[in-house]
This record gives C-alpha cells, sequence and structure tokens, in this order.
C-alpha cells in the first residue's frame, strides 16, 4: 500500500470533471420532472450530444461551438419526445425508452466517420493569480468554463425553481396540470420548454463525456450515465443542492476507489467497485427522510379536454 | 390518440412483415451475441469484423444476425433464445461472462450450434474458442518493460477472470525479465466497455506515475487518456488501434476471428460441425502483432520481433520455468513450461506483482 502515491489535489480536480456530465443530465432531468413529465430518453440525449458537439468541436476548431451544437442536438432529439407525449399523449416511459434507443442508434450512424479523431482542446478559464494559490488554485481555479457552468446552472435552477414567478408555474404544472390549466397556464408549451431544457441540458452532459473527459468519440460511449442521472433526480427528492451533492459524492467516490486501487489499499477490489452507487444512494436516503414526495402529476399525460 | 394509434400498428406491421421475412430457408443463419457496439474500436469491432468477412466469404449463403451491448448475465440468454427461435443454426457468444447462459440455452435448443468465445464449459452442441492473447502480452511486456522510465506500468484489467490474469502474468514475466526494477499498478474497471471509467482508470495510473499503460478493456478511451498525457505509451487492445499510431499506441494486439468463423461455418454447412475446444496464438494467426512503430528504439523492435518469431514457431512458450507464484510456491520448475489446463484456469499472480486479484 503506498497512500503517497495519491495526489490529493489531482483527485479533487479529477472527481470534479467526473462529475460534471452527471449535473448536467440529471439537472436537466429535474426541471423536466417538476413540470411533471418524466423522460427516460436521458441516455439518448446524451449521446446525441456527445456526437453532435464533438462533430462540431472537429469541424469548426471550436469547442465552445462543440457544445452549443450538442445543446441544440439535445434539445432537437428531445423535441421528438414532446410531440410525442406532449401532443399524440404517447405512454412517456416507452418514449423515453424508444428515445433511448433512437438516440444511440443515430449517433453511431451520425459518428461514424467521428472514430479516432482528436478533438480540439477546451483551455482553462485563465483565473490568473488565484490559480497560484496553494491547494485551492489546482482544485478551484484550473477547470474549463463548463465545468463552471455545470455548477452555476445548479443555482440558477435552484434559485428559478425556488424564487421566480416561472419556477412556482413550472411546480404548479408539475403537481396538478388540471389546476395550472384551469388558471390558464398553458401545460403544454410549459411542459414542452421544460422537456427541450432537459434535452439540452443532457446534450451538453454527452458532450462533456467526449470532448473534456475521454476525449473522443466511441459508438455508445455514456456507457449508462443517462440512467444514474435518472437515479441520482429521485434520490436527491428533486432538489437542486442535493443532486449537486450526490453528483459530487458518486464522482468523488468512483474516483477514490480508482486510487485507492492504484495504490494498492487492502480493500478488496469489490467492495470498493460497488461504493460509489451504495454510499451515494445511502446518503441521499438518509436526507430524504424529510418525506419530499415527487411531482404529483409526473408521468401523467395531460390534455385540456380531461 | 388516434396518431398513436396509427403508429403503433404501422409499427406492428412492420415487425410482423420482418418476422415473416427473416423466416427464410436455405441459407444458414448465424447470430452473435456482442458485449459492446460494434463500433467500440476493440474487442467486439474485431469479432464484427470476423462477422463481415463470413458475409463476404459465402455471399447468399449465409445470413449473419448480430445483437450488440448485451449485458452479461440473465439478459443474454433471452437475446440467445430469441435468436435460436428465430432459426439461427450458429450462435457465436462473444464474451466470457456468456458462458452460463450460453450452456442453459444450449441446452433447450439442442439443434442449435453455439460457440462460446473464452470460457471453459462445453457441450454437445457448445464449442469454445479463444485466442491465446498472453503470447501478445508477453511482447508488450517486454517494450513495457524497456520503455518504462518512472519503472511503473499501469494496467487497466476489465474482470478477475483467468484470461485477464493471464495477460497480467504475462506481460508482467516478460517487464519483469528485462528490467528488474518494474512495478505493476493493476486497477480493476469492472466492465469491458464504459469509455469514460476506462479514461479515468488510465488518467488515475498516469498521475500515479505510470508512463506505460496496458489495457484490458474493450475502448480506444485509455488510448486518447494518455495521449491528452503527452509521454504515456500505451498499445492497442484486441484491435489495432492505429488512430493512436505511432504514439501513443506503438504496438497492438489484434485478434483475427475470421478464419474461424469461416471455417466453422463451413463446418455448419457441411454437417461436420462438432463440439471442440480451439486456442489459437500467434503461430496460426488468430492472434497477430500490430506494426511496432518508430516511437519505439530500433534494438527493443528488433527484440520485440525476435521473441514473437520464437512464440510463434514454438520454440519459446511465455510461461516457461523458473517462476514462483506471488505467495512464494513453486509454479514452473527450470525449463518448465505451463500446460494448458493450468493456463486456463490461472487464478494467481506470479511473484512480484503486488496486490490481491479480486474474488
Amino acid at each position: 500500500m503506498d497512500l503517497s502515491a495519491i495526489n490529493p489535489l489531482l483527485f479533487v480536480a479529477g472527481f470534479l470533471v467526473a462529475a460534471t456530465p452527471l449535473i448536467f443530465a440529471a439537472l436537466g432531468e429535474l426541471v423536466v420532472e417538476k413540470s411533471g413529465v418524466l423522460n427516460l430518453g436521458v441516455e439518448g440525449m446524451m449521446i446525441i450530444g456527445a456526437i453532435c458537439g464533438f462533430a462540431t468541436a472537429v469541424e469548426t476548431g471550436s469547442p465552445l461551438l462543440g457544445f452549443a451544437a450538442a445543446a441544440v442536438g439535445g434539445a432537437a432529439l428531445s423535441l421528438l419526445f414532446a410531440f410525442l407525449t406532449q401532443i399524440t399523449l404517447a405512454n412517456q416511459v416507452a418514449s423515453g425508452l424508444a428515445l433511448t434507443l433512437f438516440g444511440l442508434g443515430f449517433s453511431a450512424l451520425l459518428g461514424q466517420s467521428y472514430v479516432g479523431v482528436k478533438p480540439p482542446r477546451l483551455d482553462e478559464v485563465n483565473f490568473g493569480l488565484l490559480h497560484d494559490i496553494p491547494v485551492l488554485g489546482p482544485i478551484l481555479f484550473s477547470h474549463d468554463i463548463i465545468l463552471y457552468l455545470g455548477f452555476a446552472m445548479v443555482v440558477a435552477v435552484w434559485a428559478l425553481l425556488k424564487f421566480t414567478r416561472a419556477g412556482l408555474i413550472l411546480r404548479a404544472v408539475g403537481e396538478s396540470h388540471d389546476a395550472a390549466h384551469a388558471l390558464g397556464y398553458k401545460v403544454v408549451r410549459i411542459r414542452t420548454l421544460a422537456i427541450m431544457f432537459g434535452g439540452a441540458c443532457a446534450g451538453l452532459g454527452g458532450a462533456y463525456i467526449s470532448l473534456i473527459r475521454v476525449p473522443q468519440w466511441t459508438e455508445g460511449m455514456t456507457a449508462g450515465v443517462g440512467w444514474i442521472a435518472l437515479a441520482l433526480v429521485v434520490f436527491a427528492s428533486w432538489k437542486p443542492w442535493r443532486l449537486l451533492l450526490g453528483a459530487y459524492l458518486f464522482g468523488g467516490i468512483t474516483q477514490l476507489q480508482l486510487n485507492l486501487q492504484g495504490a494498492g489499499v487492502a480493500i478488496p477490489v469489490e467492495y470498493l467497485a460497488m461504493s460509489p452507487y451504495i454510499i451515494t444512494i445511502l446518503v441521499l436516503v438518509v436526507l430524504s427522510a424529510d418525506k419530499s414526495a415527487a411531482p404529483a402529476s409526473l408521468g401523467r399525460n395531460f390534455h385540456a379536454s380531461s | 390518440m388516434k396518431l398513436s394509434t396509427l403508429l403503433a400498428s404501422a409499427a406492428l406491421a412492420l415487425g410482423l412483415a420482418g418476422g415473416a421475412y427473416a423466416d427464410a430457408h436455405g441459407k444458414t443463419k448465424v447470430g452473435f451475441v456482442f458485449v459492446g457496439p460494434v463500433g467500440d474500436g476493440g474487442w467486439t469491432y474485431e469479432h464484427n469484423q470476423g462477422r463481415l468477412a463470413l458475409e463476404e466469404e459465402f455471399g447468399d449463403q449465409v445470413e449473419t444476425v448480430f445483437v450488440e451491448s448485451v449485458a452479461e448475465g440473465p439478459d443474454s440468454e433471452r437475446v440467445m433464445t430469441q435468436m435460436a427461435l428465430d432459426g439461427a443454426d450458429l450462435i457465436f457468444t462473444t464474451s466470457f461472462g456468456y458462458m452460463d447462459p450460453t450452456i442453459n440455452v444450449a441446452a433447450k435448443f439442442p439443434d442449435v450450434k453455439f460457440e462460446h468465445a473464452t470460457g471453459y464449459k462445453r457441450a454437445d452442441n457448445v464449442a469454445t474458442y479463444s485466442a491465446r492473447f498472453y503470447e501478445g502480452r508477453a511482447i508488450q511486456g517486454h517494450i513495457a518493460g524497456k520503455m518504462t522510465k518512472s519503472n511503473i506500468v499501469g494496467y487497466i484489467g476489465s474482470f478477475p477472470i483467468p484470461e485477464v490474469i493471464r495477460g497480467i502474468n504475462s506481460a508482467y514475466i516478460h517487464a519483469k525479465k528485462v528490467n528488474p526494477d518494474v512495478e505493476f499498478k493493476i486497477i480493476w474497471a469492472y466492465t469491458w466497455f464504459d469509455p469514460a471509467k476506462e479514461a479515468d482508470a488510465a488518467k488515475v495510473l498516469i498521475e500515479q506515475g505510470a508512463d506505460v499503460v496496458l489495457q484490458h478493456t474493450d475502448s480506444t478511451a485509455p488510448q486518447a487518456a494518455a495521449q491528452e498525457a503527452g509521454n504515456v505509451v500505451t498499445f492497442g487492445q484486441a484491435s489495432d488501434m492505429a488512430q493512436y499510431a505511432p504514439f501513443p499506441r506503438v504496438s497492438s494486439i489484434i485478434d483475427d476471428w475470421a478464419p474461424y468463423y469461416i471455417e466453422r461455418t463451413k463446418a455448419v454447412m457441411d454437417g461436420t460441425w462438432t463440439s471442440t475446444d480451439t486456442w489459437d496464438g500467434i503461430g496460426p494467426g488468430m492472434v497477430a502483432i500490430g506494426e511496432i512503430s518508430d516511437a519505439v528504439p530500433a534494438d527493443v523492435k528488433e527484440e520485440a520481433l525476435a521473441l514473437k518469431a520464437s512464440i510463434a514457431d514454438g520454440s519459446y512458450h511465455p510461461f516457461t520455468g523458473p517462476l514462483k507464484k506471488q505467495d512464494g510456491s513453486d509454479f514452473l520448475a527450470e525449463g518448465e513450461t505451463a500446460d494448458d489446463g493450468t493456463l486456463a484456469g490461472m487464478n494467481f499472480y506470479v511473484e512480484g506483482i503486488t496486490g490481491d486479484i479480486p474474488n
């Protein structure tokens, strides 16, 4: 065992990166579910974002344009889901699963000529002197702009849901779409916007994997992050701060167990490998003892005639 | 509501039409069950190349079907059953974790032939096949031992199964032989295919001082992580991964399944198929060594090629004594080589590797 082999600064910086795709995807889904829609297509929207972002970044040479394209791509795919569930009133679970299957297949088709290509690098934000602060500098001030955007969006979504009228309306639609409709709010329109926001976020999360975390394009490269994001939303009781905590816990423990393995710590590897799932779930379940419930209209279709 | 009903019935009609179409007779139908996507750039990619070669060889006489990204375990049983019900004559299941499901499904379909890759359980209608990847690992170990400056070689393991452990041992033995100070850091990813996780594992190994990273997972993500780091040597796994040559990827192990798939399909067509156990290496060509790039010093490259030649003609066996097990007990005496039974069930590290093998 050689714990000195683990560099704590690199470890923390590494887990912030590992958690970011999860934060984006889960945050988007949180907003969608707050509006009363269950979109199981997160994985599909992420992978579409991963390839749209990758392809655009490679073609234009600009990673930021890539991220923009990823958001557009994810949102565009989510429009398909919005059409199926909001206009044709198809079953949300089935439509979401179909979206994932479609996204995985379609991204493989789009990505055929991008296998083995190296994407342009997104530089770190220049914080000047802040970067030179011991310990904090390398951990907090040595990342790309998208990582900070993820954090900022958690704050923004939290503030929006808690303090603004728009947030109140979104929550009203999610709790009781009939009441919201009776008050004159356009339920379908609001939900469609929420679904598009969720798609854009998932797309950003996917692109973060293909442009920053790996960085390459491989078919099916999201490999289940979308499903973890879905679970995280539930375990975080639809609260943005808990979601952030859960994502950092999950990313942190995942990185920690890899580090411990590398350092040869004498804990059986099979326990290390399952620890991220177990600890994250435990912590969030304990936190959710305050009986926060799912949005009351979650997963129910709305039609003005009903 | 009407539109969705319409869509649903259209989908149903298509499904029925597809089902009827799939029932064509006269062709030999060959099914493949893949653990990752065919575009993984590694393991599954090469199996799929074998499938395509099969189609090219037999043209209209065969029909191939495949299902990709099938989870190891019970779900794979469902996929195999569906293939057998759809009229497959021969089914290749291409990952270790499909072993018991393959045996179970094969018992239910005695007329369908099954071939399981890298496993050790056989039945009258289940054959096994694998490649001696450890021969390639010996060459990688040699190059790794010569090229590491930090004397730390990182190794990304997938699952602690004999095939992977064999590879670690073989690489370690040959790295140690040329560099007595070499140390292996092993991380088990517990996945065959998860690019983000594989990249994370590679990054952690690099952060902990490794300047050579070997992988036994299927995607090219560790190659990308090494490229990002800039001064880390990697090897292509299962496929050439030439898009990362000449550096970081300096060589590779390439699995060539095409001749085997063609031979076995032919046997089914002729009615001569029997349950066999095939385990071929560099000599017969099932394992190929990808071009050693110019990033490797010329003398090291020459030694590696000589090692390859001696393994190919059988004059050298990568597991040749004297070798001890990790616990210090004797494994092979001077000049003794490991038999296939020992290799197939290998569940111990050789002396010098630190850490425990997970259960």
